[in-house]
């Protein structure tokens, strides 16, 4: 790449008073000693590693005793090309997998479906029915390795198939360990990928949360999700504020369905963005890690230690890297990397520098997954636990942003609770205003990237990025439909039928979704069941 | 003030991500420079953003789109538009496009592309001295 900088000096530092603020936005003092700490003896409120409150993180020995799972996001194209990036990612040394799935599957529509023009095996892989499921993860020991799938409103579905696969090759459920995105409420707050309206789908990750507590005890049935809220426009408070105010509606709901807390919560995940801002990510992590035990522990009564540890996966933030200059997002990608090792966290996905153009290439993949093994093998900030525990700037950060998170769960009480919250549209506003004050400061010069509003450089990227070919959606589309043509047409109707009247009566629905992916109905078309009998969310469009 | 009428756009997101942070940053930006904006909200077909566009009778499409398929849905849009007596509503997009689809695009009748890192000064002072209020 041959970039010529220009030569445009930075703004010096004369003039107006500079504003000293996170990336959020937070003001930052010049100094932070004891007296920030509220005459609090910090030793006493951040506790002990793998003790509540859990501030410096749920296990006494953290990375000492085991690494964080490194675990690449990965999904493009047919289900045997992610399937060869799959075992690629394993020869490589990645220690757990991550499925990406394309929008029609995400949404609960057929590779062949009129609304997946366009869309096949685009963001991710196209799977519609149990044989794609089958051929994903062929060749790969479902028993040995742990395998996250990123799905939300068409998870019910796709854990079925994965079940259902399991089963086929003889592995009892017991045995499976993994983690399903299933996090609706995060999705009506920021992602937004939906089918039906909150309530149904509350009782739908209900049903899942039962269902695998009873069967898939290995499995986490939902993982509850900061990053896309971050990854929206939110500040670090927000998304630490909407993300538990989300997990506190989920044991809300599986409390009410009379499950116990202590059966289900040990089992609850999280996942969180981690951003630029070094130490307000690390003190978020710390913050959300110590409310989360408090509010379980203060609220439903758990009493088991393990219900009360927030474990969390991570990604550095797809929103702070750059199209122009595309090499600098390793740097980004390791700093952020550093603060989700410093933060605690239990698995990592390191973005590749090539993402905002599109899905990541072999090369820059390999680039992202070397970062974390190099934090985790040579940079030796492992050999401690929380080694910046006890720093005074870290300890009054992480204090304001539990409380300022507190504060934002209170007003989500006051509503009446997330779901209604939602409904009146109050997360998805507070994100949307974020989002807008920080492209304002970021247009005004107040905020920076480097190589987009500062240190530009005149270039044509010249990486490689992985394209994917239009014959995808159309051999995915045909390979459907020739499955939908060779089922037994009778029996697939019988157990759509199932399905529906589980639907209407409150039966817990994944039994009945087990049995009807192993006779072949369709992703699309439990989906469409799902449409009929529970209703289509529209976008309110809030601007 | 000038006395000319109020331009009117169609701040749509075809296809089926829900990634609504940079049409909706984009869609503020217009209204808050004076521009009528109506927001179609997410997941619309091309049809529908076309009906949209001919009912409200906009001046000008914006389309943001980040899920990769654009190739499809951006030439569709224009076909409809086409379709319904629509050519002279000025068409821009925006979204993760990759530099090599943007010729094509154009020529398919995308006025503008925005790609990520365009200011949204930019993009109001290009809709200023791109769209004409249409007779």
């Amino acid at each position: 790449m041959s970039a010529q900088p220009r030569l445009v000096p930075p703004p010096s530092s004369k003039g107006p008073v500079r504003r000293f603020s996170t990336v959020s936005d937070m003001e930052i003092k010049e100094c932070y000693g004891i007296e920030d700490l509220d005459g609090r003896d910090p030793a006493l409120a951040i506790g002990r590693p793998g003790a509540f409150p859990y501030t410096r993180g749920i296990y006494p020995t953290m990375y000492r005793g085991r690494a964080w799972t490194m675990r690449q996001f990965a999904g493009f194209g047919t289900p045997r090309d992610t399937n060869e990036r799959f075992k690629f990612l394993l020869a490589q040394g990645q220690t757990g997998l991550s499925t990406a799935f394309d929008m029609p599957t995400l949404m609960g529509y057929d590779a062949d479906h009129e609304r997946a023009l366009g869309e096949v095996g685009r963001e991710g892989t196209a799977v519609s029915t149990i044989d794609d499921m089958a051929e994903l993860f062929d060749g790969i020991a479902l028993d040995e390795v742990t395998t996250s799938m990123t799905v939300n409103c068409s998870a019910s579905v796709i854990l079925a198939m994965y079940f259902a696969v399991a089963e086929r090759r003889g592995i009892p459920m017991t045995k499976l360990g993994g983690t399903i995105q299933n996090d609706m409420l995060k999705e009506f707050i920021a992602q937004k990928e939906w089918i039906s309206p909150p309530a149904p789908s509350v009782r739908i990750i209900v049903d899942m949360i039962e269902f695998c507590t009873r069967h898939a005890p290995r499995f986490h049935p939902v993982s509850i999700s900061g990053y896309h809220i971050r990854e929206a426009g939110s500040t670090a408070v927000q998304e630490v504020a909407f993300t538990l105010a989300d997990g506190i509606g989920y044991v809300q709901a599986a409390v009410e369905r009379g499950l116990d807390v202590d059966a289900f919560a040990p089992r609850l995940s999280f996942f969180f963005n981690v951003h630029n801002d070094f130490l307000e990510e690390i003190a978020k992590l710390r913050a959300a890690r110590r409310l989360w035990a408090r509010l379980v522990r203060d609220r439903f009564g758990a009493e088991n230690p393990r219900s009360l540890m927030l474990r969390t996966h991570a990604q550095t933030a797809g929103c702070s890297l750059t199209a122009q200059q595309p090499l600098n997002n390793i740097v980004r990608v390791a700093i952020q990397a550093l603060a989700g090792v410093l933060g605690g966290v239990q698995s990592l996905h390191t973005n590749s520098m090539d993402e905002t153009l599109a899905l990541p290439s072999e090369q820059a993949v390999m680039v992202a997954l070397r970062t974390q093994q190099i934090i985790a093998e040579e940079s030796g900030v492992t050999n401690t636990v929380d080694p910046l525990g006890g720093s005074w700037a870290i300890e009054a950060l992480t204090d304001r942003i539990e409380a300022e998170a507190l504060d934002y769960i209170e007003r989500i009480d006051r509503m009446g609770g997330i779901v209604r919250a939602i409904e009146l549209g109050f997360p998805q506003k507070e994100i949307a205003e974020a989002a807008y004050r920080f492209q304002q400061q970021l247009d005004r010069g107040e905020k920076v990237m480097v190589g987009v509003n500062r240190y530009q450089a005149d270039e044509k990227p010249t990486i490689d990025i992985l394209r994917i070919h239009h014959e995808v959606e159309e051999k995915q589309a045909a390979r459907v439909r020739a499955f939908k043509a060779a089922r037994d047409q009778a029996r697939v109707a019988a157990r759509v039928g199932d399905v529906r009247a589980a639907c209407r009566d409150g039966r817990n629905l994944m039994p009945f979704l087990i049995d009807a992916v192993r006779d072949g109905v369709t992703l699309g078309e439990i989906c469409d069941v799902y449409r009929d009998e529970f209703g289509v969310y529209r976008d309110p469009a809030w601007l | 003030m000038t006395d000319a009428p109020r331009l009117r756009i169609l701040v749509a997101k075809p296809g089926l991500d829900g990634h609504d942070r940079g049409a909706k940053i984009i869609a503020r930006a217009l209204r808050d420079a004076g521009i009528e904006v109506i927001y179609t909200g997410l997941h619309q077909t091309p049809e529908m953003i076309a009906e949209a566009a001919i009912q409200e009778d906009v001046d000008a499409i914006g389309l943001s789109i980040l899920s990769g398929a654009h190739n499809t849905l951006f030439p569709a849009v224009i076909e409809l538009i086409r379709e319904k007596g629509g050519d002279d509503i000025t068409i821009f997009g925006g979204g993760i496009i990759p530099e090599e689809d943007i010729p094509a695009l154009k020529q398919a009748g995308v006025r503008e592309i925005f790609t990520p890192g365009a200011t949204t000064d930019r993009i109001v002072a290009w809709v200023r001295e791109n769209v004409r209020p249409r007779s």
